[in-house]
Order: C-alpha cells, then sequence, then structure tokens
C-alpha cells in the first residue's frame, strides 16, 4: 500500500502548484505511471479520495494513465514494448533474452491539473 | 484551464535521499538497503554477517519493522549498533525515517550502514533511503518466478542473495531460472546463493561487501 505515500505526496505536490499559479479551484488531476512502478489504480483512487476528504479537494476527478514498458535490447539496440504480463519476452529483432535497458515504463509523475 | 506541471511525485523523498547520499559520500559509509519477503532472513543474514565481519569493519543496522523491535535486538546483540524504525504498519522505508533514525547513530568511522526495509518485495523498492545500492534477498523457499512478478526490485538491485540453499533438496526451486529472470532487466547483477544458517556461500557475499567498502573510501 504505498499508494498512501504517493496520494500525500501528491496532495502536497497539487497545493503548491496551485499557489504558484494563483488558482483556487481543482477540477482534475492527471498522474501518469509506468507499468513497472506497480502503482494500483484502484488504491490510489481510494488513497486520493481519503487524503481529500473534507478539504476543498474532495471529489476532485482523478485521471490515470498508465505508460507502457519500452526495452533497448542489449544486444542489437533494438527498441521493443514486450506485450502485456510477459515482461521477459526476447528481442523481437535478434532474440537476446538478457540486460535490455530500460527506457521507459518506471515513471510516476504528476502530469497535469485542470483548476482556476 | 490546464496547467501542466509534470512533476515526480516522489521527489520530495528523493530530495532527502540525495541529501543523505551526499552525506553518506563525504563520510565514506557503504550503506545498503536490503528488501526481501517477510521470512526470507534478512535478519539472520545481516546477524550472520554482522557477526563474521565484525573484526575488519564498523557496521551499523537501521532496522525497518511493522510494529516490533525484535530485529533490532537480535543484530544489537552481534555488537553492532542498531536503531529501530516503527513504521507503524507502513510497507516501505522512506528517506525521512532514516533521516531521523541517523540522529541516534554515530556515523563516525563507520564503514557499513545496512538499512533492512519492511518485508515486502514491492512498495521498498520506490522509495529511495540515500543507500549505494540495494541488495535484494530471495529465500528459495519462496519460489524461482519472484524476479518475475515483482521486475523493478531485480532491475534496481546490484546483488541477489538467494538464500536457504541448504533446503534446496526439499523444495522445487530453479536456482537458473530465478537467475534468468532477474538478468532480463539486469544483466550485471551480482547473484550469489547463500544460506546463513550453514554460511555455504557466504565468503562471495563477503567479498562484494568488502570491495564495495574499498571503493567507497578510495572515491
Amino acid at each position: 500500500m504505498h499508494e498512501m505515500s504517493i496520494a500525500q505526496s501528491l496532495v502536497a505536490i497539487i497545493k503548491e502548484e496551485m499557489e504558484k499559479h494563483g488558482l483556487t479551484r481543482l477540477h482534475a488531476v492527471r498522474v501518469c505511471h509506468g507499468r513497472l512502478a506497480a502503482l494500483v489504480p484502484d488504491a490510489l483512487a481510494f488513497a486520493f479520495e481519503a487524503c481529500t476528504l473534507g478539504t476543498p479537494m474532495q471529489g476532485v476527478r482523478l485521471e490515470l494513465a498508465e505508460i507502457p514498458i519500452v526495452l533497448r535490447c542489449s544486444q542489437c539496440a533494438q527498441e521493443f514494448s514486450p506485450e502485456q504480463g510477459d515482461l521477459f519476452m526476447p528481442c523481437p529483432a535478434c532474440g537476446e533474452g538478457l540486460g535490455h535497458e530500460v527506457l521507459q515504463g518506471k515513471e510516476l509523475y504528476l502530469d497535469n491539473i485542470e483548476a482556476e | 484551464m490546464e496547467v501542466p506541471v509534470v512533476r515526480n511525485i516522489l521527489e520530495a523523498n528523493d530530495r532527502i535521499s540525495a541529501q543523505l547520499r551526499k552525506l553518506f559520500a563525504e563520510r565514506k559509509v557503504l550503506v545498503l538497503n536490503l528488501i526481501s519477503s517477510p521470512g526470507s532472513g534478512k535478519t539472520s543474514t545481516l546477524e550472520r554477517t554482522l557477526t563474521d565481519l565484525a573484526p575488519e569493519f564498523k557496521m551499523a543496522v537501521i532496522e525497518g519493522d511493522l510494529r516490533t523491535d525484535n530485529d533490532a535486538r537480535r543484530v544489537a546483540a552481534t555488537g553492532a549498533q542498531a536503531v529501530q524504525i516503527n513504521t507503524d504498519g507502513a510497507c516501505h522505508l522512506d528517506s525521512s525515517m532514516v533521516q531521523v533514525a541517523l540522529e541516534s547513530i554515530d556515523i563516525d568511522g563507520l564503514d557499513i550502514l545496512f538499512v533492512e526495509n519492511v518485508g515486502n518485495l514491492v512498495c521498498p523498492a520506490e522509495f529511495e533511503v540515500g543507500e549505494d545500492y540495494k541488495v535484494s534477498l530471495l529465500s528459495v523457499t519462496e519460489g524461482d518466478d519472484k524476479p518475475e512478478k515483482y521486475p523493478l526490485l531485480f532491475a534496481e538491485s546490484a546483488v541477489m542473495l538467494l538464500n536457504k540453499t541448504d533446503l534446496l533438496p526439499y523444495v522445487d526451486f530453479d536456482m537458473a531460472r530465478a537467475e534468468r529472470f532477474a538478468r532480463a532487466l539486469n544483466k550485471d547483477i551480482a547473484v550469489f546463493p547463500v544460506s546463513c544458517k550453514t554460511r555455504e556461500g557466504m565468503g562471495a557475499w563477503y567479498d562484494w561487501l568488502r570491495a564495495r567498502v574499498r571503493e567507497k573510501k578510495a572515491a
């Protein structure tokens, strides 16, 4: 359940950004999470709801966008995305199975907020 | 209106972790973040390591636990400094908890600081605590598909200790399979099959530690 820590950090960052831009009413929040970050969307939605209950952020729409994994082959440098559920597929170009570099898929960031 | 933000959600944790890393670099302390499932033998492996390397190194341990201080007491019995962090149910340690725990540790002349994380293969992988390296520990009673199920941890670890090898005759654990999964996203991970109970294989782990301490002192 590290989603609770994530929700708390998220709320703190949103507050900072609202202040920075002189915004007072928050409507929506968009979070991008890489597949390797192992975020459970329902758990984050629940934690975010719990963290914002009784605050001006209560009821804000939380959009979650998953970022697929992109690997670079350790042998031929071909970039590829493993199929859903199969993190360990060999490189489709040369068949190498080991040591692929993770180019994308570890991300966890607040992408944007919709507010006025 | 839509305001683009693009900020790492764990930036506050990463910021403190970077501060800790700077402190440890100045004081030349090797810091290892030890991560595994509950019951895989983290504390036992640490006890053995602390006992065997006591003549060579000054070591300390920060123990993360949900509620008890059992582990810290076991570790302290080896003569190493031990500080307990009770996370009160939280599933991982974060860098601010380690920062607080450090106030109770004398890091003067310290060679190695072990951070024993809360038993969990998912969440601790996301939270840096100022470590030089993550060390994952997997026991042969857990199943050889763990690196496949929890890829981030094994992708981020410098070492995978495969513990309880004395039980290999009694379980269906395929060492090569576990190693292959771990290397898929981390070709250079050092894999050490060990039994902290019989001491088998511990020598290779100790040699790895000695080499990293030398590097840290020379940096």
